[in-house]
């Protein structure tokens, strides 16, 4: 197992987010979305290492990265899919969106294609309900979606 | 078309620049804030009549009033930019599309209560809006109008911008305040309120992205300008998302007096030929909903509380004929289940509880009980929980059922749907 440690340079970004907060502690998200650029996923081992760098506990850390969902505990693909199938997105269609998407993967809500390029989530309103029905693809937020909208992405994810 | 005043450079293509939003006048409402002395700001605020735009409604002015005068350590402000509430989408047009408008918000806001250091939460979902927000922060800076000595005037400022994680709560200002402090998200027992004890412990303002957006126009033009635009209890403008079921979803501005019904069918274009509108969600999803007989209702906070409902978040989602009404409560239901922080028992047990007799529905295993039980279950909690957002998950529950009893009435007898024969729980087929 390979061990978990920041670059210096980003320990330099710890410490000047640290900084910009009245608590050293307010930078643990900061941190750990740090972390998972980093490091791919929070593991236990990354919990740790990070807990370190705060003086908390792991167990603390863990209780963060766990109420959070954009925080991931499990490696994930080279590319998130994350569907919303809140109010206005159900109306015109997320789970015909989802169905979709299950099927050209070959994959359910909340798995990796075994290629490891895609993982696909359920979400919840991501307030983007004007280009309904909706997803988000790793940064950025694409829809209204039709199924030939859904095969471009698709296409266009390496 | 009434005067827009939160969205009035959005037509600019490049309305995000510094350059643009000076071109129209910008920072010179922080430059006549800071001639004018704190508390002439406070008492122009006040004089608006603007009300939180977040959600709650509450007295802008009379929110930063509760900032203890005699205190030692800092005041902070904290922008909440956690826009979650499921049809509400505005914030996301400010942060991106006229990002300097906030910050001169937060600038004239900070100055007013004696801050010297805001934080902004932005949604972790938000990356476009939270580059372009942070970009606009670095821009001001570069100009002198955030960092030391600001405008000449002795005025120091500092924002720091902070991204969320994930997790509907934290939108509420107390679970926000926990997040932004590195805990879970959760919400604490008010009071204290956060103007007394926020933030790291220090007198905290939270106000919402919008609510902020307005005073750099306030202060330009004056509260009682702001003021003669809305109804008696509430100035101003405010902009509300549409979604759904119409032929134009996307951001209206309207004044806060005008009706539902002008917004569905002058503004977003109704819900499309040959398609009866069935109902409408005024407030973002923990608003009551309203029947097509209810729309004829003014959108201010008073004008929607009287019609049972509320204002909320502005988030107005339009339902027509083809919707399911308890396929819709349990896409509600399964949010509210999935969001509880699990704090309070009635608030966990009771959204896991009526999620489960929604399911049970809508696979046709429903009980003819089912739809009063949901009733009861929902009121036991009133009452009993840390925050509001147990409250608003009430909305929903008690409004749909009581309003579209016969459909669920329909889905037990018969294990399936009368409005979409053939397809229960399948949503509309996508186009
Ligand atoms: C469950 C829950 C979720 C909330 N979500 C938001 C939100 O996403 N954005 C927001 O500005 N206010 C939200 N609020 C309201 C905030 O608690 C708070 O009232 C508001 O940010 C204050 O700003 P304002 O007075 O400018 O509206 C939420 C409240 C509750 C109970
Ligand atoms: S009401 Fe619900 S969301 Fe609010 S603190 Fe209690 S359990 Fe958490
Ligand atoms: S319901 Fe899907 S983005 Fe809001």
């Amino acid at each position: 197992m390979s061990a978990v440690a920041f670059s210096a340079a980003h320990l330099q970004e710890v410490r000047r987010l640290q900084a910009l907060y009245p608590e050293r502690r307010a930078a643990l998200l900061p941190v750990l979305r740090l972390a998972q650029e980093t490091f791919g996923h929070i593991s236990p081992e990354v919990e740790t290492y990070v807990a370190g760098l705060f003086d908390l506990s792991p167990a603390h850390v863990h209780e963060v990265v766990t109420f959070y969902t954009l925080f991931f505990q499990e490696p994930v693909g080279r590319h998130v899919l994350a569907v919303c199938h809140n109010l206005t997105c159900s109306l015109l269609g997320a789970e015909d969106v989802l169905a979709h998407l299950e099927e050209r993967l070959g994959i359910e809500a909340g798995e990796t294609t075994p290629d490891g390029r895609v993982t696909l989530f359920r979400v919840e309103c991501l307030c983007a309900c004007e280009i309904a029905p909706m997803m988000q693809v790793d940064d950025d937020f694409v829809g209204p979606l039709t199924r030939e909208r859904i095969d471009d992405v698709l296409e266009s994810l390496r | 078309m009434a005067e827009r005043i939160f969205t009035r450079n959005f037509d600019r293509a490049d309305s995000h620049t510094l350059a643009a939003y000076r071109a129209g006048g910008g920072y010179e409402a922080l430059r006549k804030a800071i001639a004018m002395g704190p508390e002439a700001v406070a008492a122009e605020v006040k004089k608006s009549n603007l009300r939180g735009l977040g959600g709650a409604g509450f007295p802008t002015g009379t929110k930063w009033g509760f900032v203890p005068k005699q205190r030692s350590g800092p005041v902070y402000l904290v922008v909440n930019a956690d826009e979650g509430e499921p049809g509400t989408f505005k914030d996301r047009y400010l942060l991106e599309r006229d990002p300097h408008a906030l910050i001169e918000g937060m600038l004239i806001a900070a100055y007013a209560i004696g801050c010297e250091t805001s934080f902004i939460y932005i949604r972790g979902e938000y990356v476009r809006p939270w580059r372009i927000f942070s970009d606009a922060v670095g821009e001001a800076e570069a100009a002198g109008f955030v960092g030391t000595n600001i405008l000449g005037a002795g005025f120091q400022h500092r924002i720091v911008v902070h991204r969320g994680a994930g997790a509907y709560i934290c939108g509420e200002e107390m679970g926000l305040i926990s997040s932004l402090e590195g805990k879970k998200g959760w919400p604490k027992v008010k009071p204290p309120f956060p103007a007394i004890k926020g933030a790291f412990g220090q007198p905290t303002v939270v106000n919402n992205v919008e609510t902020l957006c307005a005073l750099p126009p306030i202060i330009a033009r004056g509260g009682e300008w702001f003021a003669g635009i809305g109804t008696k209890s509430q100035g101003g403008t405010r902009m509300y998302s549409v979604s759904g079921h119409v032929v134009r979803p996307g951001v209206y501005e309207l004044p806060v007096s005008a009706t539902l019904r002008e917004l569905i069918y002058e503004h977003a274009g109704g819900v499309g030929a040959g398609r009866v509108l069935k109902a409408v969600v005024p407030g973002g999803s923990s608003a009551a909903i309203l029947t097509a007989a209810e729309i004829d209702v003014a959108m201010d906070v008073d004008g929607l509380r009287n019609a049972g409902t509320m204002a909320g978040s502005a988030g107005v989602i339009v339902m027509d004929e083809t919707t399911c009404i308890p396929e819709a409560l349990y896409v509600v239901a399964r949010f509210y289940a999935h969001e509880s922080c699990g704090q309070c028992t009635p608030c966990r047990e009771c959204t896991g509880w009526i999620y489960k007799i929604c399911g049970r529905i809508l696979a046709g295993k429903g009980v003819p009980q089912d739809p009063d039980t949901i009733v009861d279950v929902a009121k036991r909690g009133i009452g009993t929980t840390i925050c509001a957002f147990y409250d608003g998950a009430i909305g929903p529950y008690i409004s749909y059922v009581e309003k579209f009893r016969s459909e669920f009435d329909y889905h037990i007898a018969h294990g399936a749907c009368d409005v979409r024969p053939g397809q229960p729980g399948a949503g509309r087929a996508a186009p």
